[in-house]
């Protein structure tokens, strides 16, 4: 016996003891529960968390562009309308009205924290036989890169831009067959036409954007689209990245432009991680729902087992109280012990995923993130489940009249 | 000397409210002095377990009144004859003596920890020298199951004497036993009566032994038949 124990934690941990098949039986149960808990948890974080890691660095939180263009329908009189069907007018390159006036407000703002103006447009770009069609965006680097981090995508040369400079994708230069230090002929539909040497070529990590995208100077590019003087939109970072919509709402009442935040272009991954969310938690709720049926299950068994014990522990004085804390106690026990084990072995399983479920060429699918609070969470739960199983035999224990107990 | 125990008018009856209600104690008068040694006798289904499990505060009278050391405990709250039970009373049963999943001495222990919480060596020691006393000290770290029924009675003895109560209640605490274990048993309780004073009511269906207390009563249909005192039983028990 151990002397700091009280005699609720003693009795508790005998009968658990004793009860060695029935303990490990439901230990095993409650672990499993635990461990896919654990691990289903674990990889949902873990892809959310690259997801969002990736957008955010290479995409802005927010956008400004200019209003969209709408024919406004022709009116004979007062409500009237004449042309009933209204046909929306091809989107011309427009420039940002007032645009420096826009970007030192917000410059100005505390919940922005960098904006920088931006062009973009599209090209052409032609080495020699070979012609892809680009999207053509002109930064102004230092600003830039600190809302889209070019420079850790960038796989050859560097991230450097001069006035005749591109960044080019890796899918575009293979496709063009050009590699640092070549030359590209750009042209626009706007007649616009350069010859600008590749400086660096970066890996996005989408073919989509490997293919399409480059960079170039601002001023490059406002030449190239015949926009000199003007941005095409004005690209912002956040403090919150989730207040990102509603600084975009806001930003978008007070002044004429569109603001479309990183989580309306990515309104699609948001409804995925909703729905995984969702039944993430469904199988949570189902998982404890039937760890807690097994502990209930086998504490009623076990105070059957002992109603003898029980009626004699009643006869030596112990209150109905003391009886309850007993089976809550083993409740509680069970439930932490099995989250322990359960965590260890979702933590191994996680490990096995991470070292066998590789890309084709043998690196990691995404950066595994397992947050110790992720461990601590599932046992505490597991621990208050297990107390809160124990209290239907609990009660059935501590109501149990000793003269019947003793004499059946 | 005033008595430790009295009973005055106990009635018991079962299923009470209900087609099947039945009195199985139908009036019960008894007082008890400090030190008795008294056998409880009767046919099967006369009352007595009902009647020790009342004396012991373990159930209710459904009338009457019980005075332990001239308290009344009839109208005491379930709180205070726990307690009351826990401290002043010691139990004997006829089976399942231990507790099966503690050893000899952890079962001795059992009503201390009940009662201050934590173990400490002051139980320990307690415990071992009631091991002692009932010749079982050897056997003290084994566990209950692996004991014969002689030797789990005598821890269950030693048990029922670990917060020195002043009464014990002994429900037949001999009748699965074969007669030499029985004797020893018998023996054992009838030796911490004479050195302690502790008084004992032992329901026993062996004449022999009954024959051995110094006061039998006798119990027939929930009516008191009989209550006859040996103070030569008495003298001889002390003097051998
Ligand atoms: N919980 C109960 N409900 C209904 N009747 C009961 C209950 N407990 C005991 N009885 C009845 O009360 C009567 C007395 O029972 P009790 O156990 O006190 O007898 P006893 O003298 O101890 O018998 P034995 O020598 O067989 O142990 C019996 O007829 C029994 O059937
Ligand atoms: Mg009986």
């Amino acid at each position: 016996m151990r002397r700091w124990l009280t005699f609720a934690w003693i009795a508790a941990l005998r009968f658990l003891g004793e009860g060695r098949m029935q303990t490990g039986f439901i230990l095993g149960g409650i672990a499993i529960g635990v461990a896919v808990i654990v691990f289903m948890s674990a990889m949902l974080t873990s892809v959310q968390t690259n997801f969002t890691n990736r957008v955010l660095t290479s995409q802005p939180q927010i956008e400004l562009q200019p209003p969209d263009e709408v024919a406004r329908p022709l009116r004979q009189e007062e409500g009237v309308i004449e042309a009933a069907i209204v046909q929306r007018p091809t989107q011309r390159v427009l420039s940002v009205d007032q645009w420096q006036t826009i970007l030192t407000r917000m410059r100005a703002r505390s919940d922005i924290v960098v904006a920088t103006p931006s062009v973009s447009g599209s090209a052409l770009a032609v080495r020699g036989d070979a012609s892809r069609s680009i999207g053509v965006v002109g930064i102004e680097p230092d600003d830039y890169f600190r809302i889209v981090r070019l420079p850790d995508y960038i796989i050859a040369g560097e991230p450097s831009l001069g006035t005749d400079d591109i960044l080019v994708g890796i899918d575009l230069a293979n496709d063009l067959g050009a590699t640092v230090g070549d030359k590209l002929n750009v042209t626009t539909g706007t007649g616009g036409s350069r010859i600008l040497t590749i400086r660096g070529i970066f890996d996005l990590g989408s073919k989509g954007a490997n293919e399409r995208n480059t960079y170039v100077q601002l001023r490059t590019a406002q030449s190239l689209l015949n926009l000199i003087g003007g941005v095409t939109g004005i690209d912002l970072t956040v403090n919150d990245v989730y207040a990102a919509e509603t600084i975009a709402q806001d930003i978008g009442a007070v002044l004429p432009v569109k603001a479309q935040s990183w989580i309306m272009t990515n309104a699609q991954f948001f409804t995925a991680i909703w729905a995984q969310t969702l039944s993430s938690l469904l199988i949570r709720i189902f998982v404890g729902l039937s760890v807690a049926f097994g502990i209930a299950a086998v504490l009623v068994v076990s105070v059957l087992q002992r109603s003898k014990d029980i009626g004699i522990l009643r006869a030596m004085g112990s209150s109905r109280g003391k009886i309850l804390r007993v089976f809550l106690i083993q409740g509680g026990i069970l439930g932490f012990l099995g989250s322990l084990a359960g965590s260890a072995l979702g933590g191994v399983a996680l490990l096995i995923w991470h070292l066998y479920a590789r890309q084709a060429n043998g690196a990691e699918l995404f950066p595994m993130i397992v947050e110790p609070s992720l461990f601590v969470t599932s046992a505490l739960l597991a621990t208050l489940t297990g107390v809160l199983a124990g209290m239907v035999p609990a009660l059935r224990a501590a109501r149990l009249d000793p003269v019947e107990a003793i004499r059946g | 000397m005033a008595d430790l125990l009295v009973l005055d008018g106990i009635r018991k009856s079962y299923n009470v409210g209900t087609p099947i209600e039945t009195e199985v104690l139908h009036g019960i008068d008894l007082a008890m002095k400090a030190g008795e040694f008294v056998a409880l006798m009767g046919p099967s289904g006369c009352g007595k377990s009902t009647l020790l499990n009342i004396i012991g505060l373990l159930d209710r009278p459904t009338s009457g009144r019980l005075l332990i050391q001239g308290e009344d405990t009839t109208s005491l709250p379930e709180s205070a004859l726990t307690s009351l039970r826990g401290h002043a009373i010691g139990f004997v049963f006829q089976y399942h003596h231990l507790i099966s999943a503690f050893t000899a001495r952890e079962n001795v222990i059992m009503p201390m920890l009940v009662d201050r919480g934590r173990p400490d060596g002051e139980m320990e020691r307690r415990a071992d020298e009631l091991l002692d006393r009932v010749g079982l000290i050897k056997w003290r770290d084994t566990r209950a199951l692996n004991m014969s029924g002689g030797q789990q009675q005598r821890i269950a003895v030693a048990r029922a004497l670990a917060m020195n109560p002043f009464l014990v209640l002994a429900d037949e605490p001999t009748g699965n036993l074969d007669t030499a274990s029985a004797q020893g048993v018998f023996e054992l309780m009838r030796r911490f009566n004479l050195e302690r004073g502790t008084t004992f009511l032992i329901v026993t269906h062996n004449h022999d032994l009954a024959a051995q207390c110094d006061r039998i009563i006798e119990l027939v249909d929930g009516r008191l038949t009989g209550d006859r005192r040996n103070s030569a039983i008495r003298n001889a028990a002390e003097s051998g």
